[in-house]
């Protein structure tokens, strides 16, 4: 708590320093700064591991030519993309190509401010924080569409057509799995979220049926609602150039992959806040190390579960990515939010956990038999191949 | 069951992911200028003109006859005469190039120039690493940057090497064969020219 209570003091010492009109907005600058300044250092840091990890998993060695083992290639990158030339097509809708990158890293970044970094420690403590969150986050819905729409080019249309489809197919087991925990904790602030696990590593969500079920069904929605592999058919290099951002160059396209960063990191540290005991440390004895310290952990390794999932799957279909939305996440978060129920009924003792886990485990197991049994999602068989002896 | 060939793949990848930092048989990268594999002694890329001993410009074999210049598809090649003249390796005067140039931004590697010489004197060599500043000038080489020893050929083609020798030592002994042949020949000639004249001589000392 001491770091905490650090900057928070120091905070409050800039701040008295300034004159008393400009108070409210400094202090609203000085709570940003931080948060804008450590996410933008993170992303670059992110995009090298990305690369590393990705080189890695393919057996070769990743980017290790700039400064010492690489170290300096999120520059060399960055000076690339600000020299490169800014291309406006000649048809399109300016103001919205224009508008289209802020928007969408404002959506990312505002998802951030209601995020607690440690004790006392977030920008925005609102009452209804989760709700604000996803509010914003739809908004880059509406941020990808202006892309697809402002660049009148028939690739981004798509693109952005893809995108919203499957954005908002996702939201519903998004939504509905983070309401699980809010069903449980009973409040929408994050941070009485983050109070409720705050006994150790026993209390946190995921150590719960519902907990466990829930994570996993947010970490594939968040997969999707932010556009990551395998879920990235909206900007599917083979398909459609770079959908969305087809038409962008130079700093606008670098502000797209940054706003895309950003949004991966504020859904990690909203899957951190909501299942894996936010800021806290695994253990009391531990809580010495400052909160945001374990919340960037945290977040981390969510990042690096993130990139090794990109580097293990290959792209869905279209037709594929909808049924799995429809018919899988849908029915699971519908059972898991049953599942938190029982458990707020009876209390969260032992037999809360054996009811909701066996409900969980019977309604997983049953309803993959039943969807295998559909021939969509077992195993394709290849029958010419198998007939001609080329299988396995 | 949903989510099993998932956990599958995912420990393939970590496997991989983990495998490249301490097993060399997956990491096969070769990091390349650091780092070279010994070409392959069948590699080759561009034209150089071989020179026997030390001194480039009186070893060069070239005897600027310009058939490679005609033959040469994409016509990179462009050569002009000297007005003196030099010995070759069988001691016989030829002619020698004045200008020798190749653009390797044209050239694109088929060998025709190398079958078609009839002195072996030009080469394939297999050095790729050709990079210029300027489109014209930097990739045009001249006579002095194509001139390369008879022994750094031994060292790139060895095989071929060999057989280019053993060529040239064919043409000289059969040279040498018929320098003798020509010389017997004459001296041949001359003794029965001297015999004829030596027996004229009696007849008619005869018949007076
Ligand atoms: S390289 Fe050979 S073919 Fe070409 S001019 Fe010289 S001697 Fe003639
Ligand atoms: S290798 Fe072919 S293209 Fe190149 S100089 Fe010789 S004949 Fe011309």
């Amino acid at each position: 708590m001491w770091f905490e209570e650090l900057l928070i003091a120091i905070k409050h010492y800039l701040v008295l320093q300034m004159p008393g009109s400009l108070q409210p907005v400094g202090s609203a600058f000085l709570s940003c700064l931080p948060i804008m300044t450590s996410f933008g250092g993170l992303f670059a840091l992110a995009t090298l591991l990305e690369r590393k990890m990705l080189g890695r998993i393919q057996n070769r060695y990743g980017p290790n030519r700039v400064g010492p083992g690489g170290l300096l290639q999120p520059v060399a990158d960055g000076i690339k993309m600000l020299t490169k030339e800014d291309i406006v097509p000649k048809n399109a809708d300016h103001l919205i190509h224009f508008l289209a990158p802020l928007g969408l890293l404002v959506s990312a970044m505002l998802g951030l401010s209601v995020i607690p970094f440690g004790h006392r420690l977030i920008a925005l403590d609102i009452e209804t924080g989760i709700l604000f969150f996803f509010a914003v986050g739809a908004a880059s819905e509406l941020a990808i569409f202006m892309a697809g729409w402002g660049s009148r080019n028939k690739y981004a249309l798509l693109g952005a057509l893809r995108a919203i489809a499957q954005m908002i197919s996702y939201e519903i087991p998004l939504i509905l799995s983070a309401l699980s925990v809010l069903m449980v904790v009973g409040s929408l602030s994050l941070s009485d979220v983050v109070q409720a696990q705050s006994g150790g590593i026993h209390t946190w969500h995921i150590f719960t049926p519902w907990g466990f079920l829930g994570c996993i069904l947010f970490l594939i929605s968040t997969l999707a609602e932010i556009n990551r592999s395998p879920f990235d058919i909206p900007e599917a290099e083979s398909e459609l150039i770079a959908g969305h951002m087809t038409e962008y160059s130079g700093f606008k396209y670098a502000l797209f992959f940054m706003a895309e960063g950003v949004a991966m990191f504020a859904m990690c540290a909203l899957t951190a806040t909501l299942f894996l005991g936010g800021y806290h440390a695994p253990f009391p004895i531990l809580s010495f190390i400052p909160g945001p310290v374990w919340l960037f952990g945290k977040l981390t390794s969510l990042v690096l579960l993130f990139i090794w999932i990109r580097g293990t799957m290959p792209r869905l279909r279209a037709d594929q990515l909808m049924e799995f939305a429809w018919k899988f996440m849908l029915p699971m978060s519908v059972v898991n939010l049953i599942a938190a129920g029982i458990w707020v009924a009876l209390d969260g003792g032992v037999a809360a956990w054996i009811s909701s886990g066996l409900l969980n485990f019977v309604a997983y197991f049953g309803w993959s038999r039943i969807l295998s049994q559909a021939s969509r999602f077992s195993p394709r068989t290849y029958r010419y191949a198998e007939e001609a002896g080329v299988s396995e | 069951m949903i989510g099993k060939g998932i956990l599958k793949g995912m420990v393939e990848t970590a496997r991989n992911l983990t495998g490249s930092f301490h097993d060399p048989d997956r990491l096969t990268t070769v990091e390349y200028p650091e780092q070279k594999i010994p070409a392959k002694e069948n590699a080759r890329n561009f034209p150089f003109l071989i020179y026997d001993g030390d001194d480039w410009e009186t070893g060069l074999r070239c005897v600027s006859c310009q058939i490679c210049e005609k033959e040469c598809p994409p016509q990179c090649i462009y050569i002009e005469k000297d007005k003196e003249k030099k010995p070759d390796f069988l001691g016989k005067m030829q002619m020698q190039p004045k200008i020798f140039d190749i653009d390797v931004s044209v050239c694109m590697g088929c060998q025709i120039c190398v079958e078609v010489c009839p002195f072996e004197s030009i080469r394939m060599d297999n050095d790729f690493e050709y990079a210029g500043s300027d489109r014209f000038k930097s990739l045009l080489l001249t006579k002095d940057q194509l001139a390369k020893s008879n022994k750094y050929y031994h060292s790139i083609h060895p095989t071929e090497a060999q057989e280019t020798d053993e060529i040239r030592v064919q043409k000289r002994e059969d040279h040498l064969a018929k320098e003798k042949a020509k010389a017997e020949k004459l001296a041949k000639a001359k003794k029965e020219a001297a015999s004829k004249a030596a027996l004229s001589k009696a007849e008619t000392a005869k018949e007076e």
